[in-house]
C-alpha cells in the first residue's frame, strides 16, 4: 500500500510538470494547427531567463518567472510576426520544416550566449528540501509544481471554454473566414493565443526546471515527450492532455519504481496501444 | 641539359621537404551539439599543451586538424579518421570522446600507419584492438573500483548499485561489485536505469527501501546527474544517512556550479580534480583556463588531452618526423612523466595509463565555488579492467 502511494505521489508531479510544459504545444498545435516543434526552445528560453533573473539579477524566484514568462513572450512576438504568420495553413511539413530550422537556431545562440554548461533556477527556502508527507517525504517544489498544474488547467479551461476570447479563439480556428466576415480580427487573435502558447512553455521551462534541467540541447532533448503527450492526450484538448500526461506518468514512473531494466518499454507501449485504439488522442475532436 | 635542370629542381623540392615538415594531427571529438562542452575541453587541453611547449619539434611545425562528431557515431567517426588519413595525410589520430567512435577506427590503424592516441574514451577493450592505440584517459574500471575499497573500509556492509544502462553504467556496476564483493561486503541490488531517465524520484524510493548503507551511482555527465542527486538530497537519502559513492564523472567541474550544496559531501573516486594541488597543475589549469575562455567549463578531458599531446610529441621526437607508427608506439611504452594530475607513465604491456586515483569530497572553497577537494591517494592504479576480461 505504501509503495503505491509512493508511486502515486511521484507519478502525479511528474505527470503535473509535463503538463504544464506541453499544454501550450497542445494550444499550437490543436487550436491553431501549427506543428510547432520550437515549443522547446521557448521552454528553454523561459528557463534561461529566470536564471539569468534569480542567479545574475538576485531577484526573486516570482519575479523570475514572471520576467521569464514576459521576457519569452516579447522574443516570440517578431517570431509571430514574420515567420510564424506566413505558414498558418501551410502544409505539415512547411511547419515542421520552419520550426525545427527556429529549435537549431535557438539552440545554437543558447550554446553560444550562455555556453554548454548546466543552468539552475535557485529555488526560494520555502520550496527547497523535503515535506514529509507521513508515508514518505517528497520534495517540496514537486508540490509547487501540482499546485501550479491544476491553477494552469482550471484557468486554460476557463479561459476557452468560458469567454469571449475563448469563443473567438474556437471560431477563428474552426473556419477563419467566417469568423473574420462576423468581425473577429483573427490575426490578433491568432497572435495572442501564439503569445499564450510560448508564455505557458515559458512558465513550464521554468517549473520543470528540477526535473528537466536548462543547458542548450533542452530544446531538442525532451521534444519527443511533449510530442507523445500532445497526440496521446489529443491535441488542443485541455482535459486530454492532463489525462494523458497522468497516465503516461503513472506509467513512467511505475515502470522505473519496479522494472526499471525495461526502461521506456512499458511508456512507448501504452503510447502505441493509446494511439491505436484513439487515432485522435484520448480526446481529440474529429476534423 | 633539362634532364639536369628537372633533376635539380626535385632534389631542391625533395630536400626541402625532409627539412622543415607540417606534421598533421587529426583530433576527431564532439565539437559541436550536446556533448560540446567536452569537445572543448579537449580543444583547451591541446592549445594549453601547445601554449605552453610551443608548436615546433626541432624543425618540425605541429598542425591539427579538428573533426567534429557530435554524438556517439563509429561510422561517422570511421569516415572521418579515413579523410583524416587519406587526404590530410595526419600522421597521428586522437582525441575520441565515446568508445564506439575510437572502437570503429582501430582497424585502420595499422594499414594506414597512424598511431591513435585515446584522449578520454573509457572501455577498458579499446587498447586490444590494435597494437597502435595507447590512451591516456582512464577507465571506469580505474576510476570506480578504488570506490569499493573506499566503502569497506568506511564499514559499508551491504551496498546498492545504480548505473545509466549503457556500456560505461555496466563497466561501473561490475568494477564496483566485484570488488566490493571481493572485500567481503555485499551488493543487495543493481538497478539499471534507462538514459533518458528524467525523473529519478522512484528510483531514490527503490535505494531506501533496499536497506543498503551506501549507493554507488554512475550517469554520464550533463543534466541527468543534476536531477540525480538533486533527487537523492530531497527523498531524504541524506538524512537518512545513505553514503552516495560515485566515480568523478558525476561531480566534473563544469556540472558543480549547477549541483551547488547539493553535492556537498558527495565522494567520489577519479584521477583529476582541478584542484589537484601541484605546481604542475596550477600552471596547467592556468594556461587550459586562458584557452577555454570561460573558466567553470574546464573539466577533466582536458587533462587527458595534454597529456595526449605530451605523448605524441614524444613519439614524433623519436621518430624525428618520419611516419613510423611502430617506432612511435614503441618509443612511448614505459614513458613516465609529471602530469597536472600526478605520477603517470604508459603501461608497456596495455598501453594504457598508470596513474594515481584520488578520493575526493565535494567541497566548498572561501570564495563560495565548490571544488573536488582529494583526501585520499591509490598510488600508481594499473587498470584492472582489462584482467577482469580475460
Amino acid at each position: 500500500m505504501q509503495v503505491f502511494f509512493s508511486i502515486g505521489v511521484d507519478a502525479l508531479a511528474y505527470g503535473m510538470v509535463l503538463f504544464i510544459i506541453s499544454i501550450g504545444l497542445s494550444v499550437t498545435m490543436g487550436l491553431m494547427r501549427v506543428v510547432n516543434l520550437a515549443h522547446g526552445a521557448f521552454a528553454m528560453i523561459g528557463g534561461y531567463i529566470a536564471s539569468y533573473a534569480a542567479r545574475d539579477l538576485g531577484l526573486g524566484y516570482g519575479f523570475a518567472i514572471i520576467l521569464a514568462v514576459i521576457g519569452t513572450i516579447i522574443i516570440a512576438i517578431p517570431l509571430e510576426r514574420f515567420l510564424y504568420r506566413r505558414i498558418y495553413g501551410a502544409p505539415e511539413l512547411t511547419q515542421v520544416l520552419m520550426t525545427i530550422g527556429i529549435t537549431f537556431c535557438v539552440i545554437g545562440l543558447a550554446n553560444y550566449v550562455f555556453g554548454p554548461t548546466l543552468k539552475t533556477i535557485p529555488l526560494p527556502a520555502g520550496l527547497q528540501g523535503p515535506v514529509d508527507l507521513g508515508f514518505r517525504t517528497i520534495a517540496a517544489h514537486k508540490l509547487f509544481a501540482i499546485a501550479c498544474g491544476v491553477v494552469v488547467a482550471l484557468g486554460l479551461w476557463f479561459l476557452i471554454e468560458r469567454t469571449s476570447f475563448g469563443v473567438k479563439l474556437r471560431a477563428s480556428v474552426d473556419n477563419t473566414a467566417m469568423a473574420a466576415s462576423l468581425g473577429v480580427r483573427t490575426r490578433i487573435v491568432y497572435a495572442a493565443s501564439f503569445a499564450l502558447a510560448v508564455g505557458l512553455a515559458a512558465f513550464g521551462g521554468v517549473i520543470g526546471a528540477e526535473l528537466l534541467p536548462v543547458e542548450p540541447y533542452y530544446a531538442l532533448r525532451y521534444m519527443v515527450t511533449f510530442l507523445v503527450v500532445v497526440s496521446v492526450g489529443g491535441a488542443g484538448s485541455i482535459p486530454g492532455a492532463l489525462i494523458a500526461c497522468l497516465l503516461l506518468g503513472a506509467i513512467d514512473t511505475t515502470g522505473r519504481y519496479l522494472v526499471p531494466e525495461y526502461g521506456e518499454f512499458f511508456f512507448y507501449l501504452a503510447v502505441i496501444a493509446i494511439v491505436w485504439v484513439f487515432p485522435r488522442g484520448l480526446l481529440g475532436r474529429a476534423k | 641539359m633539362k634532364k639536369l635542370i628537372l633533376a635539380a629542381a626535385a632534389a631542391i623540392l625533395l630536400g626541402g621537404a625532409a627539412y622543415a615538415d607540417v606534421i598533421k594531427i587529426g583530433v576527431v571529438g564532439p565539437f559541436s551539439g550536446p556533448f560540446a562542452i567536452q569537445g572543448k575541453n579537449f580543444k583547451a587541453g591541446i592549445d594549453a599543451y601547445i601554449a605552453t611547449h610551443g608548436n615546433k619539434i626541432g624543425n618540425d611545425t605541429v598542425e591539427i586538424l579538428y573533426r567534429d562528431v557530435p554524438q556517439a557515431d563509429p561510422a561517422q567517426s570511421k569516415a572521418l579518421a579515413q579523410e583524416l588519413v587519406v587526404k590530410e595525410h595526419v600522421q597521428y589520430l586522437a582525441g575520441f570522446y565515446f568508445t564506439p567512435d575510437a572502437m570503429a577506427v582501430t582497424p585502420l590503424l595499422q594499414q594506414a600507419n597512424v598511431p591513435l592516441v585515446v584522449m578520454n574514451a573509457a572501455t577498458s577493450a579499446i587498447v586490444t584492438k590494435s597494437p597502435y592505440v595507447v590512451r591516456t584517459s582512464f577507465t571506469t574500471w580505474q576510476t570506480s573500483a578504488p570506490m569499493a575499497k573506499i566503502a569497506r573500509e568506511r564499514g559499508v556492509e551491504k551496498a546498492i548499485t545504480v548505473v545509466s544502462d549503457y556500456g560505461p553504467g555496466v563497466d561501473a556496476e561490475n568494477a564496483f561489485k566485484s570488488t566490493f564483493e571481493k572485500d567481503g561486503g555485499k551488493v543487495v541490488e543493481s538497478i539499471r536505469m534507462p538514459l533518458s531517465t528524467n525523473d529519478f524520484s522512484p528510483v531514490m524510493q527503490r535505494v531506501r527501501n533496499s536497506g543498503a548503507q551506501a549507493v554507488f551511482a554512475f550517469l554520464p555527465s550533463g543534466p541527468t546527474t543534476l536531477g540525480f542527486v538533486k533527487a537523492y538530497n530531497e527523498n531524504g537519502l541524506k538524512e537518512a544517512g545513505v553514503q552516495f559513492l560515485a566515480p568523478g564523472d558525476l561531480t566534473q567541474e563544469s556540472d558543480l556550479p549547477a549541483l551547488g550544496d547539493a553535492a556537498l559531501g558527495i565522494l567520489t573516486t577519479f584521477h583529476y580534480a582541478i584542484a589537484h594541488d601541484s605546481p604542475e597543475n596550477k600552471a596547467f589549469v592556468a594556461a587550459a583556463q586562458k584557452a577555454i575562455g570561460n573558466p567553470a567549463e574546464l573539466s577533466f578531458p582536458s587533462v587527458g588531452a595534454y597529456d595526449g599531446m605530451h605523448v605524441i610529441y614524444k613519439m614524433i621526437e623519436a621518430t624525428g618526423g618520419k611516419q613510423d607508427a611502430k617506432k612511435a608506439v614503441d618509443a612511448v611504452k614505459g614513458l613516465a612523466w609529471e602530469s597536472p594530475r600526478g605520477p603517470v607513465s604508459i603501461d608497456p604491456e596495455t598501453r594504457h595509463i598508470t596513474q594515481n586515483i584520488y578520493l575526493r569530497e565535494v567541497a566548498k572553497a572561501a570564495d563560495g565555488t565548490y571544488y573536488n577537494k582529494e583526501i585520499k591517494t591509490f598510488e600508481k592504479q594499473p587498470d584492472p579492467g582489462l584482467a577482469a576480461a580475460k
